[in-house]
């Protein structure tokens, strides 16, 4: 039963940090209508600054600034939201795919520069000894985890209620109406370009915070955290809950992970030792066939407005 | 003509590669005035347009509002300038509601800074408060009113061109651009529309108008001015217009030689 308690503490702290991303991802898509498939490398960009900014000093890596974790997060947000800035600012043209294939592009970039750029990411081995809070409960795992779910649920509530104050806005207000048709919009009077580069920032401010908050809770954050499989995932996780529904968002997150979890945990039972690599690729499978489901039962997804993905 | 000029084109220029789609065309539009501007299918009116909006840019020559240069002004700046304008193909949100159509096309709105929704939320809401009051007026205005909280998708195509003209009030505009405002609009409606484009004239505000329904041009503009192949053909009162023998050329088959 406690360990229970305690597995469902970390499940949902992992779940949440999806949430997070996924409101992120709602800000730009389901509001303003961009089309943004490099979310792994804008966690990944958050994730690895809150780690340099707040590790003790390594050999051979930038580092040992030791800053407090929550100074750390902030500056993830900051530094995210500057490199998302930039990225919308340089794709100001590119609308719909080639948005997608750019900031896809990016994300590459990113996760082949934390790869490679050694001194400054650790490349393959990663940034370890990454301060977790609560780490003085750590060796009680239940309290840990719990606590940490806290910490967790907090962050998300304050970003949940403050993209909700956003959403409906006539800051939000204006984000649709680019969404809905960016030429009237100019006509009404709205800097289309400025729009854009605020939404990609804000987006990714919550992105970077989540992969700061995530780099935290598990202490030590590697490359092939940020691989495009984290992308898919949120898509996937925003579509089951809804485009355009923050609460959808955080919902989806939930569901979807609970189908990855659990599909891996069903093929671990399953399937002979020998195969279980391969199998691993069945958790894809199951996202996929639940996200085909839901897009023929429900279109618009949990909390969706309705509005259909073009 | 001795009345204060709001809007003036000098030899407006648009080339689209090796193709002059507004070619040396001027115009002054006079404080009060209802301005008809007509000509056959690719005369360049809605180039024209665009490019007094500001949604193309200029090849060559100048465009004053007021008395200010705003040639190389950037569209989304020319309604908060004084000048409006709606679309041949009406463009709504149609995900929004027709309320919230409106409410985007209010100017400096505190709420529209994404900041200022936290720092200043009283004054965001006391804004907003006001901005709906008007909306709801100016949509009853236009016998919109009960639809004010449906999605503007549902709206019929008359419907649209209403909202369209009502959206842009919200701006206080002192100059509007109407594109082609009578195109599909069933008869009864259309009486709405003219009625409310005098009201608003009567009001003070100044008006360029495209249209090819002649009946229409007739009943509100006291100037007419003719485009053909990029460039001015005519200009005068609708009596004269009607009566020109270029004119009647250009319609009816001349302008394609």
């Amino acid at each position: 039963m406690i360990d229970l308690l305690g597995y469902g503490g970390f499940f949902l702290s992992t779940a949440l940090i999806f949430g997070l991303i996924a409101l992120g991802l709602n800000l730009q898509w389901g509001l303003t209508g961009l089309f943004n498939v490099g979310i792994a490398g804008f966690v990944a960009i958050g994730a690895y600054s809150s780690a340099i900014l707040t590790t003790p000093e390594t050999v051979d890596r930038v580092g040992g600034f030791g800053w407090p974790i929550v100074a750390g997060w902030l500056a993830a947000a900051a530094i995210t939201a500057t490199a998302a800035a930039f990225t919308g600012y340089a794709t100001l043209r590119l609308k719909s795919d080639y948005l997608a294939i750019t900031t896809f592009g990016v994300a590459v970039v990113v996760q082949l520069v934390a790869l490679n750029a050694q001194s400054l990411t650790g490349g393959p081995f990663g940034v370890a000894f990454i301060p977790r809070p609560f780490a003085s409960v750590q060796d009680q795992s239940v309290l840990f985890n719990l606590s940490n779910l806290g910490v967790i649920a907090a962050v998300t509530l304050a970003v949940y209620l403050a993209l909700e104050r956003l959403s409906r806005s006539p800051w939000g207000r204006v984000l649709r109406a680019l969404r809905e048709d960016e030429r009237a919009a100019i006509a009404l009077g709205k800097s289309a370009q400025s729009y854009r580069v605020q939404a990609f920032a804000v987006g990714g401010a919550v992105m970077g915070l989540a992969g700061a908050v995530q780099a935290h809770f598990i202490g030590f954050i590697a490359p092939d955290n940020y691989l495009p499989t984290l992308t898919f995932q949120v898509w996937a996780m925003l579509m089951v809950g809804g485009s355009g529904s923050n609460r959808g968002a955080l919902l989806g997150a939930i569901v979807v992970w609970a189908i990855w979890v659990g599909s891996g945990s069903v093929t671990a039972a399953l399937v002979p030792a020998d195969l279980q690599a391969r199998a691993a690729s069945l958790q894809i499978v199951a996202i996929g066939v639940m996200l085909c489901l839901i897009l023929l039962w429900r279109p618009q997804g949990f909390f969706g407005s309705g509005r259909s993905p073009k | 003509m001795t009345a204060e000029i709001v809007l003036e084109a000098r030899s407006l220029t648009k080339r689209f590669g090796g193709v002059a789609a507004v070619d040396g065309m001027s115009l002054a539009v006079a404080r009060g005035e209802i301005l008809g501007l007509i000509g056959p299918n690719g005369a360049g009116k809605t180039t024209m347009f665009d490019l007094l909006a500001g949604s193309v840019s200029v090849s060559s020559g100048t465009i004053h509002l007021m008395g200010r240069d705003i040639t190389t002004e950037p569209a989304h700046r020319r309604l908060a300038g004084g000048m409006g304008r709606t679309f041949q193909i009406p463009r709504p949100f149609p995900e929004l509601t027709l309320l919230e159509n409106m409410l985007i096309a209010r100017q400096h709105q505190t709420g529209e800074r994404l900041w200022a929704n936290f720092t200043a939320p009283r004054q965001v809401a006391a804004e907003e408060r006001a901005a709906r009051e008007k909306a709801r007026g100016l949509l009853d205005l236009v016998a919109l009113a009960r639809l004010a909280d449906e999605p503007a998708r549902v709206l019929s195509g008359g419907q649209r061109k209403l909202l369209e003209l009502a959206r842009v009030m919200m701006a206080d505009p002192k100059v509007i651009l109407l594109d082609e405002p009578a195109a599909g609009v069933n008869p009864a409606l259309l009486e709405v529309l003219i009625a409310r484009i005098k009201d608003i004239n009567a009001a003070g505000i100044t008006f360029v108008l495209i249209e090819h329904n002649i009946d229409m041009v007739s009943r509100l503009c006291n100037r007419i001015i003719v485009m053909a192949q990029g460039s001015l053909l005519f200009e005068g009162r609708p009596d004269e217009v009607a009566r020109d023998p270029r004119v009647i050329e250009a319609y009816l088959g001349g302008a394609a030689a």
